[in-house]
């Protein structure tokens, strides 16, 4: 009797880590792993519109659904990963990128670092300076 | 430089960041400039929505038929919440007959489009209907209502995302149309 109790929450136990495992595993992987991988790859790159701080890998917007859609498509057809990014930046601008390109708009946000960094060392150039000739003590009073 | 004019300097560059931080206030991070304005409008080819049962069942709509006009091009559906808000205006502007507007039914059921054009008025001159939101993805639509207004060259002259307000209307868009009209 006992053993036959045992085996069944074994049996139970078994069918439900076996549930639990299936529902783990992602939905089968369509036909072409690669494409997919590729896919993956750029969508961590782009941006979607609906929830701007998302990608487009995360977003379960209907709209990243529409683009991972068609990107898949394009990608199906033979594009490269440049030639797709180039379509949606042509109908959603460069925002849909995370890596935003280096042009005149952008330059501030790319060179503003090394130029506030340029600053801050000419600034503490001076004040190293003005320390080692003796002045500190004269600017504290 | 005098002393205290050198203490005042992080007060000043304080006032600078207060500046730009105030203008942040101002600013929609939701509108996205269209890199489209001043481009050709994409072509598309579409089926026309059937509306009280007019004799536009069936009907395909190319956008080549707009060539010479001025024209707005209106993304809607019935499932869009702002899309009611405009609905007005649109019927308002539809009233004046100074303005042709086409509707882009954006991923929408037939059924309930025209069930929300009967209930609400329908201010379009014709809806074509875009069920898998392709079009909308030529259009670089990425929340609806958006609104184009296109030119007799069929350049993208205009674009508005989210609802248009009498305020949007007036300073820009009626001012540009009377411009381009001409």
């Amino acid at each position: 009797m006992k053993k036959r109790v045992i085996t069944l929450m074994l049996a139970c136990l078994f069918f439900i880590s076996a549930s639990i495992t299936f529902a783990g595993v992602a939905r089968p992987l369509a036909e072409d792993p690669v494409l997919e991988a590729r896919l993956k790859a750029m969508s961590h790159e782009l941006r979607c519109l609906v929830c701007q701080n998302q990608t487009l890998a995360d977003s379960d917007a209907p709209l990243a659904e529409d683009l991972r859609k068609e990107i898949r498509s394009q990608m199906r057809e033979g594009k490269s990963d440049q030639e797709v990014i180039d379509y949606l930046v042509a109908r959603y601008g460069d925002f849909v990128r995370y890596r935003p390109p280096v042009n005149n708009s952008t330059a501030l946000l790319w060179f503003g670092p090394f130029l506030l960094l340029l600053i801050g060392g000419f600034v503490l150039y001076r004040t190293l300076k003005k320390q080692a000739s003796g002045e500190k003590f004269e600017a504290e009073d | 430089m005098s002393k205290k004019l050198k203490l005042l300097i992080p007060f000043f560059l304080f006032l600078i960041a207060v500046g730009f931080l105030f203008k942040g206030l101002f600013l929609n991070p939701r509108e996205v400039p269209s890199p489209l304005v001043g481009k050709q409008a994409p072509k598309f080819q579409a089926p026309v929505l059937a509306i009280n049962g007019a004799g536009e069942t069936g009907k395909t709509f190319t956008s080549d038929e707009m060539k010479g006009q001025v024209w707005l091009l209106n993304v809607w559906a019935s499932w869009c919440v702002a899309c009611r808000e405009e609905h007005p205006l649109l019927m308002e502007m539809a009233k004046t007959g100074k303005i042709t507007t086409y509707g882009l039914d954006y991923k929408d059921t037939d059924a309930e489009a025209q069930q929300m054009l009967v209930a609400m008025g329908n201010p379009y001159n014709k809806v074509i209907t875009d069920i898998d939101g392709k079009i909308g993805i030529d259009y670089g639509v990425y929340g609806v209502p958006e609104t184009y207004l296109i030119d007799k060259q069929g350049l993208i002259r205009y674009k508005h995302t989210g609802p248009l307000t009498p305020e949007v209307l007036l300073t820009k868009i009626v001012p540009l149309l009377n411009e381009l009209q001409q």
